[in-house]
């Protein structure tokens, strides 16, 4: 009987692949979280750079239902690269996402334009069910929607859901158990379109939907064909070729019916009772939030207390994370035997790992404002009013909160440019980002201004002047780096700005929590397994010495007569600085000398040029071992130590003012944080860009410091 | 009275009449601005650009030079 098979049953199965498809908005990632909680992972759709979300939800004892988290979409369009992952795991069967059921998440106060993706879907002859959210919204809108009917018109299960609130989920579990129908009928005639081309497909390729061969015919350069059906896509290109087709032309006559059939839909089903509420709401906030003084002043006033918060609040619990890790080195110092594999694990393993797990209170931080500025719908007003300048620069309204958190940290701040759709925006925002001077410059910035600057007292305070402009360098850089990308990143991707404003709701706490958790996650195992291998080498680098030339520094401070002179303390700090000397990273320091010497730096900050890269402000730790300073808390100290330090050739004072500025130049460009490198080579999944960045950094870092130290010299 | 949609004054209404960007048109389509379409111009960015329009029943911002390929007639109770 043809009834029966076009209804698919899942019961005899054990387990089931259900991807889930909507549109930007619909609440689609809501409903995902609702219904697999914490049993989530992020994985790569096959062959290319998109995070792939999946989660596990048992439906009965014996079968488990496997949720995909389809890129959320307008349309089956594979214009997008996200675009393209959905259309390709529900049309291509051969993919490993490939479904047994789809569900369609459709935001039911905003019917019309959720239809349309769902029209296309009907027509591609696959098991659907469609969730109909935000249920809640409507019924306060006071409209009415006849779900019975609208599944009687569409042709496929229907379910009303309010993913936010959790109502309907049990429904919607049950619809997964019960036989699905297959859609039967096309929602529109395409055939009509291009019926001659589509006959000539049908017969040579096998397909389940006029649709499908449709989307061949006007979308041929985007489907991926595997090899195997390589023969296909010859078959397909020759007809193609026989009869040129305006692709555009037959979607946008594709566009326009499915449009005229959801119009008459929609009036079918849609009953509205009241003036619209929530709308207006929307409304009035938005002539207020995208006010043009308004506007402005309210950003930077979310602006001001988000880096405010990420500045100051993460300092308390990042020190905590500090001390705890001394205290847990501290006391395996005393319990572990002394040797070579304790040494690698305090001072490798641990001081890397420390070195990973302070940076999670400022992503936490930041993070949770960026979820709930976009939960709420703010964040697409953010974008709405910073478009236009941001454009001039090649970036994106969206580029603004990512810059901005640079400030107080890169990398937090590269993880938030997820949002930006545009690839070459995504692209500019995550290479220049690293310019803006974060928080780890700082302690470089004091010191060296307090040992060149003249401390003054009364309204015009110099070293403030010079800290901020160092701030205000490091943002043009970034602004001006942006506007030279614009030009030489070539991209096929147009940028568009045809986006929703959505309405405004409040954040919902379980979607700020999850974004959270998956951030840190991804930082501590993705960044963090490269950041930790970097630590150990440069621990390695600065702890060994090539012939035994360690042991007998030892040896050196062990006789009588070193004894005599000087106090154990002393004795350390003299041969720790000694040892870093020797060690592989002074002699790296040593080799870099006549490369950095043009720019007034000497073996010893080539020294702390190395190991800065593990983290800029080990800039001041490793001063402080190189001019033995026992004390690395005591910057007076190191000040009046660095101040004291003469320049052998030339018999003066090695740190003068051209030596601090070019040496703060160099800070404020360089690429000096393998943490932001591993986060970008996280975020691009290539090698290509971290190394592009590394090199215009260091290479602007360079020039620049030659021109400073040139200047005042 | 013929226009664009990038030259509505803000509260103003009219009707989608056609596109003159095939590629753009497209992208307008699949987002319900289909011909005979109603919208209404509700925000204009602080520099003039973006705007911020209603059409099918939800706000769509698009960029000037996006909205300026749309051609659009004033509904009359604008004139």
């Amino acid at each position: 009987m043809e009834a029966n098979q076009s209804i698919i049953s899942f019961s005899e199965k054990t387990s089931l692949k259900v991807a889930l498809v909507g549109n930007p908005n619909s609440g689609k990632s809501t409903l995902f979280n609702a219904l697999t909680g914490l049993h989530q992972k992020t994985g790569n759709f096959p062959g290319v750079t998109v995070d792939k979300k999946s989660g596990y939800l048992k439906l009965t004892p014996s079968l488990t239902a496997e949720f995909i988290d389809l890129p959320g979409t307008y349309s089956l369009y594979p214009k997008s690269l996200d675009e393209r992952v959905a259309f390709d795991a529900l049309c291509n069967p051969e993919n490993e996402d490939y479904p047994d059921v789809t569900i369609i998440v459709a935001d039911a106060s905003n019917l019309k334009r959720n239809l349309f993706l769902v029209s296309q879907i009907i027509d591609l002859k696959m098991p659907v069910i469609l969730a109909l959210n935000m249920m809640d919204l409507v019924e306060k809108e006071g409209d009415v929607i006849d779900i019975i009917r609208l599944s009687e018109k569409l042709g496929v299960k229907v379910v009303g859901v309010s993913a936010r609130s959790k109502e309907g989920l049990k429904a919607l579990k049950q619809a997964l158990l019960e036989p699905i129908p297959v859609p039967q009928y096309d929602f529109i005639d395409v055939k009509k379109l291009a019926s001659e081309v589509i006959d000539k497909i049908t017969e040579v390729v096998n397909l389940k939907s006029d649709f499908e061969a449709f989307q061949m015919i006007s979308n041929f350069s985007q489907i991926h064909f595997s090899n195997k059906n390589s023969d296909k896509k010859d078959k397909i290109a020759a007809i193609l070729n026989a009869k040129p087709i305006d692709c555009e032309k037959l979607q946008s006559q594709e566009a326009v019916d499915r449009y005229r059939t959801i119009n008459r839909i929609v009036e079918e089903c849609i009953t509205h009772q009241s003036a619209i509420k929530t709308e207006s709401f929307t409304h009035k906030l938005d002539s207020i939030l995208t006010h043009r003084v308004w506007g402005y002043v309210i950003f930077l006033t979310v602006l001001f207390f988000i880096f405010q918060s990420i500045f100051f609040l993460a300092s308390f619990p990042m020190e905590w994370i500090e001390t705890s890790f001394v205290v847990v080195a501290d006391y395996a110092a005393k319990m572990l035997p002394q040797g070579e594999l304790t040494n690698l694990f305090i001072n490798g393993i641990l001081a890397g790992l420390s070195g990973i797990v302070v940076f999670v209170p400022q992503i936490v931080l930041l993070f949770t404002f960026i979820a709930i500025l976009e939960d709420t719908g703010y964040m697409a007003r953010v974008s709405f009013i910073m478009d236009k300048l941001m454009r001039k620069f090649g970036l994106n309204g969206r580029s603004v909160i990512p810059l901005m958190s640079g400030v107080a940290c890169a990398i937090p701040a590269i993880m938030s440019t997820r949002t930006i759709s545009s690839w070459k925006e995504r692209m500019i925002t995550i290479m220049v980002t690293p310019l803006m001077s974060c928080s780890a410059r700082l302690p470089v910035y004091t010191l060296l201004i307090s040992l060149i600057v003249p401390q003054t007292t009364g309204f015009f305070n110099y070293q403030g002047l010079i800290l901020m402009s160092l701030y205000l360098i490091g943002f043009i850089a970034a602004m001006a780096a942006a506007f030279t990308m614009k030009w030489i990143l070539k991209s096929k991707e147009k940028s568009y700005f045809i986006m929703e404003l959505p309405v405004y709701r409040t954040p919902q706490w379980k979607t700020v929590g999850l974004v959270i958790f998956d951030k840190v996650k991804l930082f501590l195992l993705d960044a963090g397994k490269i950041i930790l291998a970097i630590s150990v080498i440069l621990w390695f680098l600065s702890s060994h010495a090539p012939d035994n030339r360690l042991v007998t520094i030892d040896k050196k401070y062990e006789s009588p007569e070193m004894v005599l002179k000087y106090s154990p303390q002393e004795r350390e700090v003299i041969s720790a600085s000694e040892k870093l000397e020797a060690s592989y990273a002074g002699i790296l320091g040593k080799a870099i000398e006549p490369a950095i010497a043009p720019l007034g730096f000497d073996w010893k900050i080539g020294i702390a040029l190395v190991t800065s890269f593990a983290a800029r402000e080990v800039f001041v730790g490793t001063m402080a071992t190189i001019y033995s300073v026992g004390n690395t808390d005591n910057s007076q100290t190191i000040r009046s130590k660095m101040k004291e330090e003469i320049n052998p050739k030339t018999g003066l004072p090695q740190f003068t003012v051209a030596v601090g500025f070019s040496l703060m130049i160099f800070y404020a460009f360089a690429m000096q944080c393998m943490s932001t490198l591993a986060v970008v080579y996280r975020e691009t999944k290539s090698r290509k860009w971290p190394a592009i960045q590394f090199v215009f950094m260091t290479a602007l870092a360079y020039f620049s410091s030659l021109i400073v130290y040139h200047l005042l010299k | 009275m013929a226009k664009n949609l990038a030259q509505l004054k803000i509260g103003e209404s009219a009707v989608i009449d056609s596109f003159t960007d095939k590629r753009m048109a497209l992208k307008l389509l699949e987002m319900g601005c289909t011909p005979g379409e109603v919208v209404k111009l509700d925000h204009i960015a602080p520099m003039g650009d973006p705007i911020a329009i209603r059409v099918a029943g939800y706000l769509l911002s698009l960029r000037k030079a996006e909205a300026s390929t749309v051609l659009v007639s004033l509904l009359a109770a604008n004139i």
